[in-house]
């Protein structure tokens, strides 16, 4: 029981996640979560605005209850799996976030500094938060899909589209993290 | 009833996520400072694992609970659409430090202010689906 309540290595996390694509192509649908995000927006009657969410959502309900799934998952893992919320990051990684103003990294998942209620309660940490999740869903339905359906289905399919997209997630992401990220804070 | 096992297999995934620190702001911020190898372990060995299903899928060895042969459905083609909608998407990853996923996990987890992602996430989809005529692709 001890190995599940540790924090469980790539080995290990990596395979499973490739199980949980296969079990969703052996059920006969797909594996992206991004896609939801429209599922949602068309169920939100975003179809009164914008005609491509006039489809029939009900046909993704597989996907919102896995997305449930998600949810409960993260309940559990939190509730009962997660005994120490400390995350083991590289000690290079924990000085270079003090010098751009994040301090005590990897005390816990998640920074104070973007995601306690006090910053969310900023109009500038909110904007932060807001602005992270609209270039997210607004990419991610662009290149049609995120990590799982580009990243890993498409990677898993050597699709050349995944590859573009893949890598533009890299080229995005070592933007934010090495030239804005250390304005921001 | 028939939708328990999504159900199951988004518990799983959720489960995994979390305890592989993939939902970690940290993590995703290490891996973009290439310092750890941790978050390319978790993608490659998925991937790594991903092509022999895909192989396994295409050569019908591997067939769906009813049978069916497993047709997995290729992305659209276009250079614009897959890089420009990329990096947009990297941008938001390393800025939130979770992508869609995670985003739900965290909401499991008990994370108020990632709603504010979330809601931005779904703003962010509707935004591109109202200008989409006007992007090249």
């Amino acid at each position: 029981m001890d190995f599940i309540l540790q924090p469980w290595a790539w080995y290990v996390a990596g395979p499973i996640i490739a199980i949980c694509m296969f079990l969703m192509f052996f059920f006969g649908k797909k594996f992206g979560v991004s896609s939801n995000l429209e599922t949602v927006c068309s169920m939100g009657g975003a179809g009164k605005f914008v005609d491509f969410f006039k489809f029939d959502w009900r046909k993704n309900k597989w996907n919102l209850v896995f997305v449930v799934g998600l949810i409960v998952g993260g309940f559990i893992s939190d509730q009962w799996l997660t005994p120490s919320e400390a995350v083991a990051i590289n000690p290079n990684t924990v000085s270079d976030l003090a010098e751009i103003g994040i301090h005590n990294a990897g005390a816990t998942y998640l920074p104070d500094q973007i995601f306690s209620i006090e910053a969310m309660l900023t109009v500038k940490g909110f904007l932060i938060l807001l602005i992270a999740g609209v270039l997210v869903g607004f990419g991610s339905r662009y290149a049609g899909g995120c990590t799982s359906g580009h990243g890993i289905v498409g990677l898993s399919s050597l699709s050349l589209e995944s590859f573009i997209a893949v890598g533009g997630f890299f080229i995005g992401g070592l933007i934010m993290t090495w030239f804005i990220l250390p304005y921001i804070f | 009833m028939k939708y328990i096992k999504y159900l199951l297999v988004g518990i799983l995934f959720g489960i995994t996520l979390s305890k592989a620190e993939v939902i970690s702001w940290f993590r995703i911020y290490e891996m973009f400072k290439l310092q750890s190898f941790h978050m390319y372990g978790v993608i490659g060995s998925a991937v790594a694992i991903g092509i022999v299903v895909m192989y396994l899928f295409k050569n019908e060895t591997l067939k769906t609970l009813h049978g069916e042969p497993i047709i997995v459905e290729p992305k659209k083609k276009g250079v614009s659409r897959n890089l420009i909608g990329g990096i947009i998407f990297g941008l938001g990853w390393a800025l939130g430090g979770s992508c869609p996923g995670p985003m739900y996990i965290l909401v499991g987890k008990g994370v108020v202010s990632i709603l504010v992602v979330l809601f931005g996430a779904h703003l962010g989809a509707f935004l591109y689906h109202a200008i989409k005529h006007k992007l090249p692709h």
